[in-house]
């Protein structure tokens, strides 16, 4: 570059010359000005589109970008045995939520990646939320009980860029008591199902609800739900919270329900089936409040808790014993001898038999042209050692002089044929035959032969544990059937049935089957306790098809029903115990759980019943672990811990 | 060397638009950044805007012929600092822009926008022939090529970028065969697809597409012009209030106190806000082509008009960038933006305009 134009520049401009020179470029910078006037007109149409045109188009994307709604779960109502102990809790965990307003489908990949879950159950999962028409603000859960490796993924992975759509929510898990403890009177909650969304039961519900499933957590599932929340709160671009907007809807916390049943007593029920199947109901027939219910083989519910893995889901289900059926309401069963006292109440209420009808028993008898076997030869025998020892030919006579169908009208009256209805999902009839049912299902007559079998509690009648433990029950108090319930208060109870029973007749009953436990030839012995009087009834019940399948590879598994029911106070029952003993073989056998039960409601009444009911909800509650040891006695025996 | 006449000559409309902008800078820099750990920003810049107003004074008193003189060794200069930023330089952001210590540092590249200017002054007041001839545009187009490339290598084609329009204002005002320009402009469409795929890197190919499609890359450079136009649409006729735009304060704008500094601005002042700070910069970009206009000689008009041609382009690219009508380029929004070497770059042409005002009337 050439620099000797420097002074003559400085010349020229002295003279002013170079002033006038820049005239040339009037018309140019006045160019420059209308352009500078255009590209300003550009920019700002640019801010007028987007501002004053369609502003609100942008502010709701820029709410969509900062303002996450996060629902506010509700922790379901805690469920507490009749003295406020509690027996399901819940605990707090962090559950990973996909929040579906900024949910981008190929984000699925790297998170279920990141997280360890199946991809495509993730994408199934995703779909189904969206198919549904759940609400907007409803996310998915995708995992529970995170671990802080997790939580530590999700926290470095949830800002605007990557994967905003990761939510941690503080959810309130159900913490159900160890070893399967009244496992199937509670039931369990899960996430709902899409059959179950199709339910009129469950229509009202939203995909990814919780709910009860089974037992009470079913039964009354709208009481422990509570109504979830919602709360509005603004974030950045990380995904970090800058503040609270507004709490949208506040949860509101499922209330709790309070149960008839008695822990202690549950407990002790739960060791003495421990290793057994079959089921044991104890209830106070004046009320008709469970106190105790146990089903075995039981599950653990809080595999439930969250959404059941499905491994432990088939196992359940494949298990030839049936853990899930609650068998204290869906086993139906025949109730063998222990249906003897309602044949000996309907004799004597029908005038069919009275005090001085004697039956000689050589080992069986001849009706009908076929020989019924007794299980022993009692000789001459009447209704009270017909009962207490249990004779087979005594109630064939009964039976055969009764009749189908007022056999059939006094079990039907004691409860049996019909649901108890009792507060829990899924209860089973049982069968109480007649002649109307023979016609009706079979489009044949009763045959007289098959009366036989009825009466001793065989034959096509079945009957579930909590039926027997109401009917005997009922019987019991002087012919009042309350209806079993397993809440305090708040059930829908149906009112009490009562019966125009001579109490007299009542009497001679009880008394037989005080026999049974307490005279020496009695079937029932075992069931004796020191100190008060129980009354109750064996049953060895023979499986429907046992004479089809006698020496086939199923019937050697199919040993005998034990059965056995008792009640005490005899003089003025305050407890019902029946208990099912799936192959027990001999109701005999089944006499110790009953004894064990009762001895445990006597031996707390004794202990506690001088103390205020606050200070019996402040005891410990019995810990199924701790409980579950070989011996099955009873706690009873020491001081109370406070 | 002629004697300035007076301090009232001083061009005190310029100093109060100028100031105002700044100001409006500065608390947008402080709202955008109050609870994160750039919150030292707004002071920092008010340090640059008095460093500017010092060094406005500087380039002020020293006679731009005298400046104009010197442009061989600034030029000179110029160069081997590029050269040596490109070799030395600490990276930042992955580009070597910056020279200096860490806490202080210079960005080279702003300064020599001043030498461009003086450089493209120069060469027309020189000029023999009526019309800007082909082998003048070889020449002063290599001149203005040299830094241009050192630039764009560092890489930081913004910048490059803005030592274009000088070039151009130049020979515009400088007048030119108009075959000449149509034949320029069939040489830079040949050359624009070329250019795109072999100088132009990754980055910078994807903000083009992302320019002309920014839903196509929602979360790279089309995900910063979304967010700054779901910000600007948001703020709305009113604005949201400052440290109130979500968009801003949840950092969904990148860089909301640099280059996006514009856009915070929208959200929180809304368009009447837009039209104040808009309508400041159109009344500045007058005063200096007022100045450009009464100039004493073509020197003082082309550094006028260099300087507007600059800041008009940095106003079209950011500002248009903003609301998603050019591309991301990452050029400053001037006097506005947080950043210590443009301040005082602008500060330094302003100072120059006022230079050239103040000896217009020498005789």
């Amino acid at each position: 570059m050439k620099l000797h134009a420097d002074r003559e520049e400085h010349r020229l401009s002295a003279n002013g010359l170079l002033r006038d020179d820049t005239k040339f470029a009037s018309g140019k910078i006045a160019f420059f000005q209308y352009a500078a006037v255009g590209v300003f007109l550009f920019l700002i149409t640019g801010f007028w589109e987007l501002q004053v045109r369609n502003p609100e188009l942008y502010q709701e994307r820029a709410m969509q970008n900062s303002i996450k709604a996060i629902p506010v779960l509700a922790p379901r109502g805690k469920i507490l045995d009749r003295d406020g102990r509690v027996i399901v809790d819940n605990h707090s965990s962090f559950s990973l939520f996909l929040s579906r307003e900024n949910l981008k489908m190929e984000h699925l990949k790297p998170i279920a990646e990141g997280l360890n879950i199946d991809y495509d159950s993730l994408v199934a999962r995703v779909k189904r939320f969206q198919s549904r028409g759940a609400p907007q603000y409803q996310p998915i859960a995708i995992k529970e009980e995170l671990t802080p490796a997790e939580l530590a993924f999700v926290d470095s992975h949830k800002d605007a860029d990557t994967f905003p759509e990761l939510e941690v929510i503080r959810v309130q898990h159900r913490l159900y008591p160890r070893d399967g403890l009244a496992a199937h009177a509670i039931g369990y909650v899960g996430e709902i199902s899409e059959a179950e969304l199709n339910t009129p039961e469950f229509a009202r519900f939203h995909q990814g609800d919780v709910i009860g499933k089974d037992g009470i957590e079913r039964e009354y599932n709208d009481l422990l739900m509570g109504v979830d929340g919602q709360r509005r709160v603004e974030v950045d671009s990380f995904g970090n919270e800058r503040g609270v907007l507004a709490e949208d809807k506040e949860a509101i916390p499922g209330k709790s329900l309070q149960l008839t049943i008695d822990l202690d007593l549950q407990a002790v029920a739960e060791l003495t089936m421990e290793n057994r199947r079959g089921a044991v109901v104890a209830l106070d027939p004046r009320s008709g409040e469970v106190l105790a219910m146990v089903s075995r083989p039981a599950f653990d519910p809080n595999l439930f808790a969250g959404r059941i893995r499905s491994k432990d889901w088939k196992d359940l289900i494949d298990n030839p014993d049936h853990p899930l059926m609650n068998r204290a309401i869906q086993a139906q069963q025949a109730p063998g001898s222990t249906f003897k006292p309602i044949m000996a109440l309907a004799g004597l209420e029908t005038g069919a038999i009275d005090d001085n009808f004697h039956v000689s028993c050589g080992g069986g008898g001849t009706f009908y042209g076929r020989y019924f076997h007794c299980w022993s030869k009692h000789g001459s025998i009447e209704l009270h050692r017909g009962l207490a020892q249990s004779c087979d030919t005594y109630f064939y006579n009964v039976g055969n002089r009764l009749g189908i169908d007022r056999i059939a009208q006094y079990a039907e009256m004691v409860g049996y044929g019909h649901k108890t209805g009792i507060d829990l999902p899924h209860e089973a009839d049982g069968l109480v035959p007649s002649s109307r049912w023979k016609i009706r299902n079979f489009r044949e007559r009763w045959y007289p032969a098959e009366t036989i079998s009825v009466s001793i509690g065989q034959g096509a009648t079945t009957v579930t544990p909590l039926q027997m433990a109401a009917a005997i029950g009922g019987m019991a108090i002087g012919g009042v059937w309350n209806q079993p319930h397993l809440v305090r208060e708040g059930a829908r109870l149906i009112p009490a049935r009562h019966a125009e029973l001579n109490q007299e007749n009542i009497k001679k009953v009880i008394l037989g089957m005080y026999g049974v436990v307490n005279e020496p030839g009695g079937t029932g012995v075992r069931a004796h306790l020191v100190g008060v009087n129980v009354a109750g009834k064996t049953g060895t019940a023979q499986l429907a098809s046992n004479e089809v399948l006698k020496g086939t590879k199923i019937g050697q598994t199919m040993k005998d029903n034990a059965w056995f029911v008792g009640f005490a106070p005899m003089e003025s029952p305050e407890i019902v115990v029946a208990t099912l003993f799936e192959g027990g073989q001999h109701g005999q056998l089944a006499a110790p759980i009953v004894r064990d039960v009762l001895k445990a409601y006597f031996d707390k009444k004794q202990r506690l019943g001088q103390l205020p009911r606050e200070q019996i909800a402040s005891l410990p509650a019995p810990l199924p672990s701790q409980l579950l040891r070989p011996t099955a006695a009873p706690r009873g025996s020491g001081a109370p811990n406070p | 060397m002629s004697a300035y006449r007076s301090v009232r000559e001083f061009d005190w409309l310029m100093l109060v638009l100028s100031s105002a902008i700044c100001a409006l800078g500065v608390l947008q820099i402080f709202s955008a950044t109050h609870d994160t750990h750039y919150s030292d920003a707004w002071w920092k810049q008010v340090i640059w805007i008095l460093a500017g107003f010092v060094a406005m004074w500087i380039t002020t008193l020293i006679d731009y012929h005298t400046l104009l003189g010197q442009v061989p060794i600034l030029y000179g200069l110029s160069v081997t600092t590029l050269i040596a930023t490109y070799v030395l330089g600490m990276s930042a952001f992955g580009s070597r822009r910056w020279i200096g210590t860490t806490s202080y540092h210079l960005q080279v590249s702003e300064f020599v926008k001043l030498v461009v200017v003086l450089l493209v002054a120069r060469y027309m007041t020189e000029l023999k022939t009526e019309q800007f001839e082909l082998i003048d545009l070889l020449k002063l187009g290599g001149l203005v090529a040299v830094p241009t490339a050192l630039v764009m290598l560092q890489p930081d084609l913004g910048t490059a970028l803005t030592y274009l329009p000088i070039l151009v204002g130049g020979i515009f005002l400088a007048g030119m065969r108009w075959q000449y320009a149509a034949a320029i402009m069939v040489v830079v469409a040949l050359v624009m697809p070329v250019a795109y795929f072999v100088v132009l890197k990754d980055y910078q190919r994807s903000r083009v597409i992302s320019f002309l499609d920014p839903s196509q890359d929602p979360k790279g450079s089309g995900y910063q012009v979304i967010q700054s136009k779901i910000a600007v649409g948001a703020g709305a006729l009113w604005g949201r209030g400052v440290t109130k735009g979500t968009q801003t304060q949840g950092r969904f704008l990148p860089v909301p106190h640099k280059d996006f500094i514009f856009s915070a601005f929208a959200e929180e002042h809304g368009f009447v806000g837009v039209i104040v700070v808009l309508g400041l910069y159109f009344l500045l970009l007058m005063q200096i082509v007022q100045n450009a206009q009464t100039a004493p000689d073509r020197a003082g008009m082309y550094i006028c008009m260099g300087i507007a041609t600059l800041l008009l382009f940095h106003v079209l690219v950011n500002v248009g960038m903003v609301v998603g009508r050019m591309p991301v380029t990452g050029i400053p929004l001037p006097l506005m933006s947080s950043g210590g070497s443009n301040v005082l770059a602008i500060f330094m042409m302003l100072g120059l305009v006022n230079n050239v005002r103040l000896r217009r009337f020498v005789n």
